[in-house]
């Protein structure tokens, strides 16, 4: 009884946590280059309708993934050029992009509401690894998805801490005048890593349309785009860390229905404080240290690059 | 780089208008205005949400739907996505667009229709589910407790494993009542069988919702019912192949194999009525209560996994209660500890109806504070 809980609670965490993380991956490489996107939410919106237009339409997921990955990426080329090229202001911009996409879902997906996905993606199972007792059915008897993002984190961790290419990345986001006179291109890499990160919570929209409910119902994604900004930071931008965290965010509503279930009393109203709460609290840490550089925060995180400026 | 900054200004402001444009108009459907103008009545419809949500502000939309196309002189107008604090504007401009009767349909719009319709003496303002009235402003609801009961009995003929789970948003009097009276058609059917209660404390989220609704299922539970606005359970029933019981519209589209009916609001005989009698010069702003059999609430077709034992068991009930003669909270009915409630021969009134917070005998769960 007890091992099954623990398993089936760590599950739904991770199934829960997916959307998060997708997203929140894609946030950091964005803020990493030194853009805040705080058009999570609208592109993770973008991604779920068009993924599940494209899914219903073709009868084929995969096809709605790429679209929504799409979607999302073009969604963060407005921004890209709003902040890289204008020098706009990131929190408006960012803003502005989420109330567009909230309404722009809304629009397309009027026509598909109420359809129901023939073809959602289904459950891989892997030989050996599905077997493992409690490992395997915590972690390996998910969607394609869901493998994906485990390799996704390590990789994307690797490439920002072991590669030439990821140093470059934290330079532009550290200091991009120092980047830029190493020869750098500022504004490439900005405009590729904010494109990166839209595809990204594209991904994570498209998750909750085609696997996770799978249905397109309006504003489906509920503030998770939300949640996932507050991740980057509780992960200190450090994609592993974004991987807990987002397990973590995730499993907190499956442990307290569990919880429920068993006629334990948990207040709701804390549980649905807690992401808040670990990621007030990690902020409360990380300055208390005095740097947040130190921790991960790009330096010029939310400044725009001007070459005459220097 | 000053020039700049204002034509970023100027960009952004685009976007931003850009964005309310279409969130804000997306779904203001005006009729093209014909000669016969004059003949024409204009009836505006606000909303929480949007017929989107396949839910409560579908079936809103739906009724007003029926509405134009049995009432030939009747023009509608929508505004979606309205919230609370914005509703008294919407309103507002509602009433100086000509509208002669405006539907204000969440709960939250109440005080903001009152202050309204003071102003606005010659408009018919009516409010979903709130309980103010004034001369020209009254509310309305529909006793969707008397098809929970009904579908209660479906449940409680249907299940195998005697655990029937319940995904409910809030805990507030309106859910309450829909549990207790689901309950008791579970239980008038099948004694043993328990009705178990998880709160999402969500309205809206179709993937909570569903989380809550695969708990109840690894709890042993094999027909799932809902308090929500969307969906989301039904697709987890349908996914571990076992049933449920869909809410607001008819919910066979979503899950085919799962929903063995809904619980549904069937708004537009009363839009219908409620505008005829406006026109008539017979309306009266004596609030609405509506009952089954004023058809405002109804179940959905059953699915074609429900028995024909189930259907005319569900048929001598639904008799009953449309006979008008025994109503779903007629005693005796037992609280969840056993105690004696509601005595033989006794029934609920309205306002204890209304303001219910306990539940009754079978229910597994507890009601937070």
């Amino acid at each position: 009884m007890t091992s099954d809980f623990v398993i089936a609670v760590l599950a739904t965490a991770i199934v829960a946590g997916t959307p998060l993380l997708y997203a929140a991956l894609g946030e950091i490489m964005a803020e990493r280059s030194g853009i805040l996107n705080l058009g999570v939410e609208g592109m993770m919106l973008v991604g779920a309708v068009s993924g599940f237009i494209v899914a219903v339409a073709t009868g084929d997921p995969w096809l709605g993934v790429v679209t929504a990955m799409c979607a999302g990426g073009a969604m963060a080329c407005i921004h890209a050029f709003l902040t890289v090229t204008m020098k706009a202001n990131q929190v408006v911009s960012g803003l502005a992009l989420t109330l567009f996409g909230t309404g722009l879902s809304a629009f397309l997906g009027k026509p598909y509401i109420g359809i129901p996905l023939k073809e959602p993606l289904r459950a891989v199972h892997l030989p050996v690894l599905a077997d493992i007792p409690v490992v395997g059915p915590i972690f390996f008897q998910h969607d394609a998805l869901v493998l994906l993002s485990f390799l996704l984190a390590p990789a994307l961790w690797f490439y920002i801490y072991r590669t030439r290419a990821g140093l470059n990345l934290r330079a532009v986001g550290e200091n991009p005048a120092a980047a830029d006179s190493l020869g750098v291109n500022v504004f490439r890499s900005r405009y590729g890593y904010v494109i990166l990160g839209g595809m990204l919570a594209g991904i994570g929209g498209a998750y909750l349309s085609l696997v996770y409910v799978p249905a397109w119902m309006e504003n489906m994604v509920a503030g998770r785009g939300w949640i996932a900004v507050a991740l980057v930071i509780f992960a200190t931008w450090n994609p592993l860390n974004a991987m807990l965290g987002a397990y973590i965010f995730g499993g907190v509503d499956a442990l307290g229905f569990r919880l429920q279930a068993l006629d334990v009393a948990v207040s709701p109203y804390f549980l649905k404080m807690l992401p808040y709460l670990f990621t007030v609290g990690v902020l409360i840490l990380v300055t208390r240290k005095n740097t947040l550089n130190r921790i991960g925060a790009p330096g010029a995180l939310g400044e725009p690059y001007d070459r005459e400026e220097r | 780089m000053f020039g700049l900054g204002k034509r970023m200004v100027f960009l952004v402001a685009l976007l931003v208008a850009a964005a309310f444009i279409v969130t804000g108009c997306g779904g203001g459907e005006v009729a093209p205005v014909g000669d016969e103008d004059a003949e024409k009545m204009k009836v505006g419809f606000v909303y929480i949400g949007s017929p989107g949500d396949a839910g409560w502000t579908y079936a809103h939309d739906q009724g007003r739907k029926y509405l134009e196309e049995n009432l030939p002189y009747v023009i509608t107008e929508t505004v979606e996505n309205v919230s609370d604090a914005d509703a008294e504007r919407v309103l507002t401009q509602l009433a100086e667009r000509g509208n002669r009767v405006i539907f204000a349909t969440s709960f939250g719009f109440m005080d903001p229709v009152i202050n309204v319709a003071a102003k606005y003496p010659d408009v018919i303002f009516l409010h979903c589910s709130g309980y103010k009235t004034a001369d020209n402003a009254t509310n309305y609801f529909g006793r969707i407790y008397q098809p929970r009961y009904l579908s209660g009995i479906v449940a409680g003929m249907t299940t195998e494993s005697n655990l029937i789970g319940y995904v409910a948003a809030y805990p507030i009097p309106e859910v309450i009542r829909g549990i207790n009276a689901f309950t008791l058609g579970v239980r008038a059917v099948n004694p043993e069988a328990k009705v178990r209660v998880v709160w999402t404390h969500t309205w809206y989220d179709p993937a909570k919702e569903k989380e809550a609704a695969k708990v109840l299922l690894d709890a042993g539970a094999d027909v799932i019912a809902q308090h929500q606005d969307t969906p989301g359970p039904q697709q987890a029933a349908q996914e571990r192949g076992v049933f449920s019981i869909g809410y607001n519209s008819d919910m066979s589209a979503m899950a085919p194999e799962a929903v063995l009916t809904s619980v549904v609001w069937n708004w537009g005989p009363y839009y219908v009525r409620a505008v005829e009698a406006v026109k008539n010069g017979t309306w009266d702003n004596t609030p609405y209560w509506g009952s089954m059999a004023d058809g405002i609430v109804d179940l959905a077709p059953f699915g074609p996994m429900v028995s024909e034992e189930i259907k005319a068991k569900v048929a001598k009930e639904k008799e009953r209660i449309l006979s008008g003669d025994w109503d779903v909270f007629h005693g005796p009915i037992y609280a969840q500890d056993g105690e004696l409630k509601v005595a033989a021969g006794e029934a609920l009134t309205d306002a204890e109806m209304l303001e219910m917070s306990w539940f009754v005998q079978g229910v597994e769960g507890s009601i937070p504070n």
